[in-house]
């Protein structure tokens, strides 16, 4: 009994924390886009003339969104057409159950994992789940009968096919440093240093292997400078036919896959929630000295810095949305196949040598 | 190869470029938020309702006939403005001034803002002085056109 409970816990708890930080990264995207073009943004929306800097917009925009009419074009498939965008929500929002929030810890006598779930593939998991998430670009845009949006919705399965490939190479020389699928194995390998000094992150022991994954996943979340499905000035793309809430499914699915992104990149390659020279009894410093913290202070601390990577990490991803351009869509191509792809396996084969060493 | 290299340095120009924005744009949010007022401001926003962005001294704005002291037009009717106007959105008639150094002046004059271009003809023309564009006034929206129809009273409800 007590173990549903905490499985019910903890996916309330993980959803939440998903799904808040969708809403506040559609305001954090706004403002951050603002700031860095020298404008203000969204500062508007208030409750009794109190603003706080337009925190209350995304809940207007969802008021908005809510009242707007659920409208399903005469030509469409009205099944297929109302399922997409579910079914593209649905594979995002459970990728977030693999994620390790934190070291286990031990509450009344039983230790209690900082995760929905722990599978020994978890890494696959995501990646499936994240691939499955095609699905809803594809039906999108097949069910609405539309010629732009059938065009926005081929872009998106080739764009995605192609870098998935290249994605899967990026990590299978992360996989034969850290050899583990496990989420929470990965990131315990991660702790110490190498060298004496540096933390014993991915990034560090895989530096090609995250610019690939990195650069392939951008390319995953559909946002500029990879947009062509949705490619907003030439095609309108998938979601064509779409408005309301279901178009808000479909923008929100957007937003969670940056935090899917930030939360692998987090994992994989910045140690998850450990923090450089962290243990489980205080910080050991590489310049020798120990400095003892209590058990639920060290669990606060990798908590918060597993959150301030994923946030570090949305940051980045609305950065380089604001200021690079689109691609060509023969230049993706390009990138992902003779770029991307020949990289991987060096970096595979790299990999394989120094190890074998 | 060569090239390649090129393409990569040049987004990480790029992304210098908008990160520095950023950074700099946010430290002096920051301080104006601390009470650092005089410092420059974070954005080259205008607050556009509260903060109004200043008019140059030549703006062309919502139109005014200049009054005599008595409070009746400097306007003698002379249609020199209605000759001029581009779109022929000024219509005036003449009627009897009672001063007799003045004789003439408008009895209707009404400009048709539907119409108008805002391209200060008018303004030019006039050889009384009698008409200007310097009010300021520049949220002209109206719910009819009717509303749009600025008569004489109404345009020299603006001394």
């Amino acid at each position: 009994m007590s173990d549903v409970l905490t499985a019910l816990i903890k996916i309330f708890v993980a959803l939440g924390w998903f799904l808040v930080l969708t809403l506040y990264l559609t305001w954090v995207e706004r403002k951050e886009s603002a700031v860095l073009q020298d404008r203000i943004g969204a500062n508007r929306a208030s409750i009794f003339g109190l603003r706080l800097f337009g925190l209350f917009q995304p809940f207007a925009d969802a008021i908005k969104m809510i009242f707007k009419e659920d409208f399903v074009p005469a030509f469409a498939d009205k099944v297929l057409h109302t399922l997409a965008p579910f079914v593209s929500f649905f594979f995002v929002a459970v990728t977030i159950a693999a994620m390790p929030f934190g070291d286990d810890i031990v509450v009344g006598g039983k230790t209690v994992g900082l995760q929905v779930f722990d599978p020994s593939v978890g890494l696959l998991y995501v990646l499936a789940m994240l691939s499955l998430g095609i699905y809803g670009i594809i039906l999108s845009g097949w069910a609405s009968r539309n010629r732009f949006a059938l065009l926005g919705s081929a872009r998106g399965a080739a764009q995605l096919i192609s870098y998935e490939v290249a994605l899967g190479l990026s990590l299978i020389g992360l996989i034969m440093v850290f050899p583990s699928l496990r989420m929470s194995d990965i990131v315990r390998f991660q702790g110490g240093t190498i060298l004496g000094f540096l933390p014993r992150w991915g990034v560090f022991l895989q530096p090609l292997g995250f610019a690939l994954f990195f650069v392939a996943a951008l390319a995953e979340t559909k946002r500029v400078p990879f947009d062509l499905p949705e490619g907003e000035s030439e095609i309108i793309g998938f979601f064509a036919e779409y408005g309301g809430l279901k178009w808000g499914l479909f923008m929100m699915t957007d937003f969670m896959e940056i935090i899917v992104v930030s939360a692998l990149l987090a994992t994989l390659f910045f140690g998850g929630w450990q923090v450089p020279w962290l243990a489980a009894d205080g910080f050991h410093w590489p310049w020798g000295g120990h400095w003892a913290l209590a058990r639920w202070l060290v669990v606060v601390l990798q908590v918060l810095a597993f959150q301030a990577k994923v946030v570090f990490f949305c940051w980045l991803q609305i950065l380089i949305r604001w200021t690079y351009p689109r691609l060509r869509y023969d230049q993706l191509m390009d990138l992902g196949w003779k770029v991307l792809i020949p990289l991987g396996l060096l970096n595979i084969l790299a990999t394989g040598l120094v190890m074998s060493l | 190869m060569v090239k390649a290299w090129g393409y990569l340095w040049a987004l990480v120009k790029g992304a210098a470029v908008t990160t520095r924005h950023f950074i700099v744009n946010m430290w002096f949010h920051t301080l104006r938020l601390v009470g650092f007022k005089r410092l420059r401001a974070g954005a080259v926003t205008f607050q556009y309702p509260e903060v109004r962005k200043p008019l140059a001294a030549r703006h062309r704005s919502l139109h005014r006939l200049v009054a005599r002291p008595d409070g009746r037009p400097r306007c003698v009717a002379c249609l020199l403005c209605v000759t001029v106007c581009p779109s022929e959105c000024i219509f005036v008639e003449a009627e009897e001034d009672p001063d007799p150094d003045v004789q003439k002046t408008a009895g209707r004059f009404e400009i048709d803002l539907a119409r108008c271009s805002f391209c200060g003809f008018c303004v030019e023309a006039c050889p009384e002085d009698a008409i200007r564009m310097d009010t300021g006034t520049i949220e002209l929206a109206a719910r009819s056109r009717a509303d749009l129809l600025f008569d004489r009273d109404r345009l020299l409800r603006r001394n």
